[in-house]
């Protein structure tokens, strides 16, 4: 359960104050699927970084499954980062020279999950994306980039967060492979419950989610819930 | 982070740009290579100098003519004139706490043998100087009491003359040698104390110091006196009971005209080793300048690293990374590449150090102490120039950090 209320962000830099966001107030639910959709430069990254516990707001609270973060310090931010959100980056932000599977396994590291359950939750998050079994100990420079962004959904996944954060994950794909990325999303929504917050400037993309909160210069505009328009059958993609 | 994934971790960061690691590492290998090379060489010159000083007898208290000025180079010592036989009779005489004393007057001169001949230094002595001197006799006897007082012409050769003059090993005993155109009797060889160079112990020839002074030398004064005392412990009260007796005996009131010097040999051991010990300390400082270098090239690799690596930490952030994880982990990238290259160090050190005492005739002792301050200093080195680039990492903004290119 997420509650932002009445969020603002100004950054400041040498005297010079730009406010970003201007006061935000939304809900959502545990197995929402929302899309925040904006033009470029609307804060819809600021947003997801303060949604996400990598940056406080200005003012007002956040509160993550109850818990009031607005005001937690840096390594307590880390916990809850740790713990309860899952990144997925329009850039990846894999290991290159590391293998698919390691690649997954790093939250683990920080998670001090026991080294003999780390490769099977892995592999649990691997085949829920979807990335064929046969890849797992290729490079990560050696995959292609649909599949870089499913080994980078199961790394969002394997700490089994409370929230799934992807920030314009579709942006350095072409539309098929990026279509096979958002049809994970919506498999990881229905089947497993996930909570998904994805980031766009897409009307398409963002289509693909159950709700869209409309985003403009730092104020949630238009909150339209709805049914998926674009539903993705992922069978259509398995011979990736 | 556990202790396990931090140093799997840090190995493959370490192992990911082999020949930067490996470059950066040679710093430091050097570094400590050259500290325990010198190290070494020091405190092998150390040890020889001191040992050299022991082979000349033990618990002895040395006289020698000519004034000791504190601070001051004394070039007139040696070549003064002052000790007479007198005075080594009346020390063993009045003095309490004496074993043995060995007048010596000792002078060049060119000796002949069955037609070949040397140029050696002729050792006129008592007869306690093989007691004093823990020389001992390979073959025959050194000269008693007695030949010294009945003045004697025996002589007793080292075996480097002894080699030189009849060839290596034969058998003289009963022959004769001619020295400054005196024949002398061969009773004696010395056996090898080892040594070379120019005072080599083992090229010289024995008569007795009587027949030095009345047949070769012409001259009453002695160039020493050697003094054995019965203990370590008498050393100090015999060295103060002659310094006075003498003073006495050649009418000297203010010590510092006195025209002779008694120094007991611990003192001299302790003036040689604080000698080398100041060189050795030298060589180690100037050999710890490469070390300081070596661990800026740490320092500057760690920096290069953690730039190179913005956005992996950004990640690293991101997906739950405290501050002290990724602090640990730069810190401990510094520490291996140290540790390591200190490793090496030692081996490498060792091995210099082996090299130069095969090729320059120089004892080196490698000090277990040294290798284990080596390895102490390394680590100290990845800590210290490690810290400020890990800290940096570490205070990285994770958004900045996820956005750099
Ligand atoms: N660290 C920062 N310092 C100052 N201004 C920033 C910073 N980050 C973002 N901004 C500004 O905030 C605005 C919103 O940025 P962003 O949240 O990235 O928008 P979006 O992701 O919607 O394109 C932009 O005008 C941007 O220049
Ligand atoms: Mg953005």
């Amino acid at each position: 359960m997420i509650e932002l209320r009445n969020i603002t962000k100004t950054y400041e830099s040498d005297e010079m104050k730009t406010p970003v966001l201007k006061g935000i107030t939304f809900t959502i639910k545990d197995g929402d699927f929302v899309a925040i959709m904006g033009p470029s430069g609307s804060g819809k990254s600021t947003l997801m970084h303060i949604l996400g516990a990598l940056d406080s707001a200005s003012t007002g609270q956040y509160l993550l499954d109850g818990k009031n973060i607005s005001d937690f310090t840096e390594d307590q931010l880390s916990d809850i980062r740790r713990e309860k959100i899952g990144f997925v980056f329009q850039a990846f932000n894999l290991l290159p020279r590391a293998t698919v599977l390691r690649n997954v396994m790093l939250p683990l590291i920080y998670a001090e999950t026991p080294v003999k359950e780390r490769e099977k939750i892995a592999g649990r998050a691997l085949l829920s994306t979807g990335m064929p079994e046969d890849r797992w100990n290729h490079h990560s420079n050696q995959i292609s980039g649909g599949q870089m962004q499913r080994v980078a959904i199961a790394r969002a996944l394997v700490n089994n967060p409370s929230l799934i954060l992807a920030d314009e994950p579709t942006g350095n794909l072409d539309s098929k492979t990026g279509n096979i990325v958002l049809g994970t999303f919506q498999r990881l929504n229905k089947e497993e419950g996930r909570t998904i917050i994805l980031i766009t400037h897409e009307l398409d993309v963002a289509e693909h989610a159950d709700r869209i909160l409309h985003l403009k210069d730092g104020l949630i505009v238009k909150d339209s819930l709805h049914h998926t328009k674009r539903i993705i059958k992922m069978n259509d993609y398995d011979a990736d | 982070m556990m202790l396990t994934d931090l140093l799997i971790e840090t190995y493959s960061a370490v192992t990911m740009n082999k020949a930067r690691s490996g470059l950066t590492m040679l710093g430091i290998v050097i570094g400590i290579a050259s500290v325990i090379a010198m190290i070494s060489i020091g405190q092998g010159a150390q040890q020889s100098i001191s040992n050299s000083i022991q082979s000349i007898g033990s618990n002895l208290v040395i006289i020698v003519p000519g004034a000791q000025k504190p601070g001051q180079f004394s070039s007139g010592r040696g070549s003064a004139q002052s000790l007479k036989m007198g005075d080594a009779d009346a020390i063993q005489k009045e003095i309490s706490g004496v074993q043995a004393v060995s007048p010596e007057s000792s002078k060049r001169y060119q000796v002949t043998a069955k037609g070949k001949n040397t140029n050696t230094t002729v050792v006129g002595a008592g007869a306690a100087y093989t007691t004093v001197h823990n020389l001992e006799i390979e073959e025959g006897n050194f000269f008693t009491d007695t030949q010294v007082k009945s003045q004697a012409k025996v002589a007793i050769l080292g075996p480097t003359t002894r080699n030189d003059l009849f060839g290596a090993g034969a058998s003289v005993v009963g022959q004769t040698v001619r020295i400054n155109k005196i024949n002398f009797k061969i009773i004696g060889v010395a056996k090898s104390k080892g040594g070379s160079g120019f005072a080599n112990p083992d090229d010289q020839i024995y008569v007795p110091v009587s027949v030095q002074i009345h047949f070769l030398s012409g001259s009453e004064y002695l160039s020493s006196i050697s003094v054995q005392a019965q203990s370590q412990d008498q050393l100090v009260p015999v060295q103060n009971g002659i310094t006075a007796l003498l003073m006495q005996r050649h009418n000297i009131k203010n010590p510092d005209l006195s025209d002779f010097t008694a120094v007991n040999q611990a003192d001299i051991v302790a003036a040689a080793s604080s000698v080398t010990g100041i060189f050795t300390l030298l060589l180690a400082a100037i050999a710890s300048i490469s070390l300081l270098v070596g661990g800026i090239g740490i320092m500057n690799m760690m920096l290069t690293t953690v730039t190179e690596r913005t956005r992996e930490i950004g990640l690293r952030k991101a997906i739950g990374a405290t501050r002290s994880d990724i602090s640990f982990q730069f810190l401990a990238e510094a520490i291996l590449l140290t540790f390591t290259g200190g490793g090496i160090g030692v081996l490498l050190g060792i091995g210099i150090a082996t090299v130069v005492s095969s090729a320059f005739g120089i004892p080196t002792t490698v000090a277990m102490s040294s290798i284990l301050l080596a390895f102490g200093v390394s680590s100290g080195i990845g800590i210290v120039f490690g810290y400020y680039p890990a800290q940096r990492a570490a205070k990285l903004n994770p958004i900045e950090a996820l956005r750099y290119e």
